[in-house]
This record gives structure tokens, sequence and C-alpha cells, in this order.
């Protein structure tokens, strides 16, 4: 476990002796750029899975992207400028909360690291970075969540997506909350813990190694014989989802608090709006 | 060894297309991880072992003119000699005027990637000298002419098949004219080959695995036996090492030992394990007369201090190229030069230059799977990215991926301009990708869309806009 997580769950048992009663009520979404402009409903999934948790979710309107674009590219004065945003637009809340392992990892994993020459800043970096996680963790681990009231028909495989799996250690979590849903059965397929290829800008820069991934992948989601993928992060849903299309696979594509959060009947990624959204 | 690494982008190409090395990956991706996983789990202390690997190669590191030192004075104490390398040239000039003080005629070398990076083959042949590769692997390039695609499997790119094509073309000479379809016929007759020329050598040239400073010893692990061969029959043994392979007791080679063959191949322990102590003693029935030592710095004492430095811990076990999708998907060769994989991500820009060999590190997606399988916990995504801020801070990265980045945080930078552009993109790309719910073409997005349909956004507007909309 994440000394993260083992350190929040301590405090949550010292402080409420009665058991899992949540502490971190008040909690900010970050919601990441992908899951804003592609994707919303993964947002409003998360809020629900959350406010159902007993959270009081707020969004601050300030945030834009954690920086990863930057600060993999090598441009650390972007990345540290973008996370002095992020830092401030998220200071006070008990909790920062990501729908994905690669933006929450950026935050508690990387932001204190772009600041060892600002003592001051370095501070506030690793106060955010205390608080802040991957949905999924943060349910099951800090909240306590062991079951959710959903129906989704179909059997699922689970890709677990790299930041979130060995940064954070996200793996049991989502699936144990899957394993409460009606209806649904999870196939695991051979290599859930191999990258799918996506890896930020990785995919264009790279093209055609990303292609040989990901193709790969598909492969594997296909042998596994699964009619749902499922994952946390949306860039390796979209990457994953947009092969399989190529390919015409008939594999439907969905995050996970989709899922976990009712919203299975929403249209998979990548699949055409059936009518005005509610 | 020449590099192509400045020509990633092409080695990628080529490699995609080339089905025999694809059938070759497709059983190395599964096997060595699949073996070492099952090791670890077999070690309930692996993990611990792990930490004190990593803890014994940052000791060496921080002492290491102490270690080498004390390593120089125990081979010069039994009777040995050390040649110290600044460069690559130093080390083929001190090893080619080793040989050509035998007279020698022909060299048997064990596996050294040491010797690769040094180029020593070429400079020796050059001389008049004719090396033998007698590791099996080492052989099968070597006849090929190709250099290794790994650094514990050279030949590991290549099928079945394609060795029997090459051990008819080069062995029908000495009589050995049926094609071969067994793996252990194909073993059989590169031994006989083999026996001879290790009878035949005059100098023997190993690589090492540890350097002993407690001992003046050097440590080879091999699973064929070819190097205790190689440094046993003939009359000099040279050994070729790299600085940061000093450690300081054999208590500590023991403990790496342990990490190292688990995470290499899943072995508990390779099949031999050697150590040289100097040259042949009176009482000895065998050995080398003359026994050698060329340490070879070439450009890694500049990264000691620095934020490379955890890269010399690495004990070539080959576990994060094992491990990598990359490399998985590419092979050894794309990369260009001696060390491939994650591995060769770092060490290549460091040994050779970024300016040739920029593309290394930043062919990863992080996903950080070498980094969760290094015996000796090196970060290797971490120096990686080190590797593209040496490349934004001196202008290396390419122009197209500048702009763009420079474009992109100029907004990201601006929330509400941010705001204003994703709504607006979120509008444009719903509204057109509605029938399909998704796109098979897009401009300026050639890199997604060649190979994947681009899903369109959902209807509705960006999560933000919808927020405010509820909310407020």
């Amino acid at each position: 476990m994440h000394p993260i997580f083992a350190t929040a769950i301590l405090a949550t048992v010292s402080k409420s002796p009665s058991g899992p009663n949540p502490r971190p009520r008040r909690v900010g979404l970050f919601v990441t750029c992908l899951v804003d402009l592609f994707r919303p409903s993964v947002g409003f999934a998360a809020v629900k899975l959350l406010e159902d948790a007993g959270c009081t979710v707020e969004v601050p309107p300030l945030q834009v992207c954690c920086g990863q674009p930057a600060y993999n590219s090598g441009d650390r004065a972007t990345t540290r400028a973008i996370a002095v945003q992020v830092i401030a637009a998220f200071e006070g809340y008990d909790a920062v909360v990501a729908p994905s392992g690669s933006c929450g990892g950026m935050l508690s994993h990387h932001y204190p690291g772009l600041f060892e020459d600002d003592p001051a800043m370095k501070a506030r970096a690793e106060s955010l970075a205390g608080r802040s996680y991957e949905l999924m963790a943060f349910l099951v681990d800090v909240l306590g969540v062991e079951t959710v009231a959903a129906r989704y028909d179909g059997t699922v495989t689970y890709h677990d997506s790299c930041s979130g799996l060995r940064e954070l250690g996200v793996k049991d979590q989502p699936r144990r909350l899957l394993g409460t849903v009606q209806g649904l059965a999870v196939r695991e397929m051979k290599t859930p813990e191999v990258c799918c290829g996506f890896g930020g800008t990785f995919c264009v820069k790279y093209p055609e190694i990303s292609n040989a991934m990901v193709g790969e992948k598909s492969a594997d989601i296909a042998a596994s014989g699964a009619g749902t993928l499922l994952a946390g992060d949306l860039g390796c849903l979209m990457n994953m989802a947009g092969k399989l299309q190529r390919e015409g696979s008939p594999v439907r594509v969905r995050h996970v608090a989709e899922v976990l959060a009712g919203m299975g009947d929403l249209p998979a990624i990548g699949e055409p709006e059936r009518g005005e959204p509610g | 060894m020449e590099s192509t690494a400045r020509d990633f982008n092409d080695n990628v190409d080529h490699a995609l297309a080339d089905p025999n090395l694809q059938d070759s990956l497709a059983k190395l991706k599964v096997g060595f991880s699949e073996r070492r996983r099952q090791a670890a789990e077999r070690l309930p202390e692996f993990e611990a072992l792990r930490d004190r690997a990593r803890d014994i190669k940052n000791h060496a590191l921080a002492n290491l003119d102490f270690y080498l030192e004390e390593f120089e004075r125990k081979v010069l104490a039994l009777g040995g000699h050390v040649h110290w390398a600044p460069t690559a040239a130093d080390a083929r000039r001190i090893i080619g005027e080793l040989c050509q003080s035998m007279g020698a005629r022909t060299v048997a070398k064990s596996k050294s990637m040491v010797a690769e990076e040094i180029a020593l083959n070429e400079h020796l042949e050059a001389i008049g000298i004719a090396p033998i590769e007698t590791d099996l692997g080492e052989y099968i390039i070597q006849l090929r002419h190709e250099p290794p695609s790994h650094i514990i499997a050279p030949a590991v790119h290549l099928t079945k098949d394609q060795v029997a094509d090459t051990f008819l073309e080069h062995h029908a000479k000495l009589g050995f004219t049926k094609r071969l379809t067994e793996r252990n016929d194909l073993v059989a007759e590169a031994r006989y080959v083999l026996r001879q020329k290790f009878l035949d050598a005059d100098v023997g040239l190993t690589g090492a695995n540890f350097l002993v400073a407690e001992t003046g010893s050097s440590m080879l692990i091999t699973n064929e036996g070819n190097a205790d061969l190689s440094n046993t029959l003939p009359r000099m043994h040279i050994v070729l090492a790299s600085i940061e392979k000093v450690i300081p007791t054999l208590e500590d080679a023991a403990v790496l030992l342990r990490v190292l063959a688990r995470s290499a191949t899943g072995q508990e322990s390779s099949a031999y394990t050697t150590l040289n102590t100097g040259p042949k003693r009176p009482e000895d029935l065998d050995g080398p007369e003359h026994y050698h030592v060329v340490i070879l710095d070439n450009g890694r004492s500049a990264v000691l201090g620095t934020e490379m430095q955890d890269i010399l811990r690495c004990i070539r076990c080959g576990a994060c190229m094992n491990h990598c999708p990359v490399y998985g998907a590419i092979g050894g060769h794309a990369y260009g030069w001696v060390y491939p994989g994650p591995l060769g991500a770092v060490l290549t820009p460091q040994l050779i230059g970024v300016e040739e060999a920029g593309n290394l590190p930043n062919a990863s997606t992080f996903c950080g799977r070498c980094e969760s399988v290094c015996p000796v916990r090196i970060p290797l995504p971490k120096l990686m990215r080190h590797w593209r801020e040496r490349e934004f801070e001196r202008h290396l990265t390419p122009v197209a991926v500048r702009q763009g980045l420079a474009l992109w945080s100029f907004v990201a930078r601006r929330p509400r301009l941010y705001r204003g552009l994703t709504g607006l993109a979120n509008r444009v790309l719903a509204l057109f990708g509605r029938a399909e719910g998704r796109y098979r073409a897009m401009p300026l997005a050639g890199g997604w869309t060649r190979f994947r349909d681009l899903p369109a956004p959902q209807a509705g507007g960006t999560f933000h806009a919808q927020w405010k909309k509820k909310r407020s």
C-alpha cells in the first residue's frame, strides 16, 4: 500500500473509532483535461461516486491541466508555472481526487520535486501531494467504500493503466468495486499490466511504435472474450477505443467510474450519441 | 560500434516490418518476464535484496576512487596488472598491444558488452588478430556480421531457422553439410566448432560482472562455461570492465548475484559463477600465466555526482528491456548502439552524446515497468525525463514539438482562455463527429488517426461548462 493511503487510513481510523466513517468530506475534483474536453460523463460519474460516499464535491474553476505534456517533454519552466496554478486552485480542500492515475500521480508524486529550489512552494506542493488521490484508490482505501449500487449486464476486462498501477498501487480497488456491480463479470486479459502505448505525446511522436503496442493490447482484449473494456484513465481508453474501432472490434470501451456510477448505458467511447444528453 | 541511433525512426520502421524479428520478440516478451516473476515469487526476501543491492552499488559509487584503487592494489599483489583506459581508444590500444606482446593470432572472447562499446573486434581485425566470439549468441551474430540486440541474449532477434541457415553457410566448409533443425543439434555443432578455437587461442578476453575490491577478483557469470575456457586455456587472460563494476566485498557480490540471475533469466543462479583472482600460481595445474585487467571510464566518471548517477548502479541483467513494451515492439537493433531498451535510453546519450541519441529517451511511454523490475531500483523513467529536460534546454527538441508545446503552454497558463478554446473545440468536434461518434482522419492529428480512430467528444459542452450550468 502506498504510504499516503496508509497515513490517510490511519488518520481515518484514529479519528473515528466507530468505524469507516469517511473523514475527508470536502473534495476538490481534478477533472483532467481529457475528461473535460472529450468525456464529461466521467467527471459526473466521479462526482456521483464521491457524493454517494458522503463527500461534498467542488470543482475549482481555475484548474486546467496537470502539466504532464510539458513535464514529459522536458519543459520544466512551463510545468512549474502550471503546477503553481493547480496548487493554488486546490488549496484548502481535504482531498483532491482525479478520475485518472496519471494526473493523480502527477499531483501526488511529481509536483514536490519541481520545487527543490523553492522551499515555500515545495511545502505547498507537498501539502497538495499528501491530499491528492486517484479516484478508485480514494474511494476504497480512504473512504472505505465496499459496494456500489449499479447494474451492468455483460463481461468486462480491466486494463491497469501504468501510472495508477505502478505509481499509486491501483490494482485491486477497481476490481473490488466492480465485483459488487449487479450483472457484471470480469474476465481478465493475459497482460492487463502492460502499457497500451498511449503515453501522452508518445502516441503521436512515435505513432508506429504506439500502434504496435496498442495492436498487441487489442489482441489481448479480444482474446479475453469480454464485451467491454474498462480502465481508469481516459487517455489510455481513447487510445484503445480508437484502435479497437479501427479494427472493427465489437468491444465497447468505458471509464470504470461510469460503470460504477450506474452510467453504463451511455454511448461508449467513440460511439455516436443516441439522442440529446439528459 | 558505429551508431545508427540518429536514424531511430528508420530503424523502427525496419524493425516493425521484419517478420522474423517480430516472431522472436513475441517469444521474448512472454518468456523472460514470466520466468523473472516466478523466480521473484519463490524468494520471499527478493524485494529486501533489491534494496540491499541498490545500497551496495550506491555505496560503491560514492567511494568509487577508493574501491578502484583497492582493487588495483590487490591485483598487483597477486601478480596481475591493471590498466586504466580513460577512453575507448585507450582501451583498444592497450588490449591490442597486450595481444601483440603475446604474438597472438587469435583471441578467444567471452561475451562482453564493454568490448562492443569500444568496438574491440574491429580493432583487433585491423591489426591482424582474429577475435573469436565463444558465447553461442555472440558466435552466431559474429558469423552474420551483426551487432547484439540484447545485453544478455545477443542473438535473441533471430529465429532458430535463421541460425540453422547461418550455420550451414559457415560450417559447410568444415564438413557440416546437413541443415539442422533441432536446437540441441545446433548447439552441439557450435560446441564442436568452437572447441578447437579455444585450444588454439593465444589470448582469452572476458568481461566482468563485478570487480571485487576486497580480493582483487573479477567475477563472471555465464550459462555456457565458455568464459571459463576463455580464461583458463590461453596463456594470457585479459579482463575488460568499466569503472562502475567495482564493489567492495565478496559478501556484496553474493547479494548482487542473488538478484542478478533471477532478474535476468529467472534462474536462481547462473550455471557458472567464476572468480578470477590473479594469474596462475606455481602450484596451480592450469590458468593463464599473464593476467591483465583493463578498466574503462569512457565518460562514466562524468556521470558521478550528477542527476544521472543512478544509471551507474546497473548490473546489466537486461530485465528493463525484457519488460519494456517499446523494446518488445522494436527489438534491440533499432536503438542503434550497444545498449538497447530503457538502459540504453539513459546510458547511450551519456556515452555517445544526446545529439546523436536524442530519440532514445523520448521513445518511452514512461509506463514504469522497467523501474518496477530493476534489481538495483534505477528510476529509469525519471532519468529519461532528465534527458528530455536537457534536450529542451539545449533546443534539441524537434521544432514541431517545441512549437506545439509553446502554443499549448501559452493557453494552459491562461485558464479563462483555455476554457474558451476547449469549449469551442468541444462543440466543433462533437458536432462534426456526432454521426459516427469518432473521426477516421483529422487534420494535424495524423499521428493519431493514421492507426486509430479519434473518439468524438460527448455533446453538451465541456465538463466545466456543464458543471457551471448545473451548480450555479
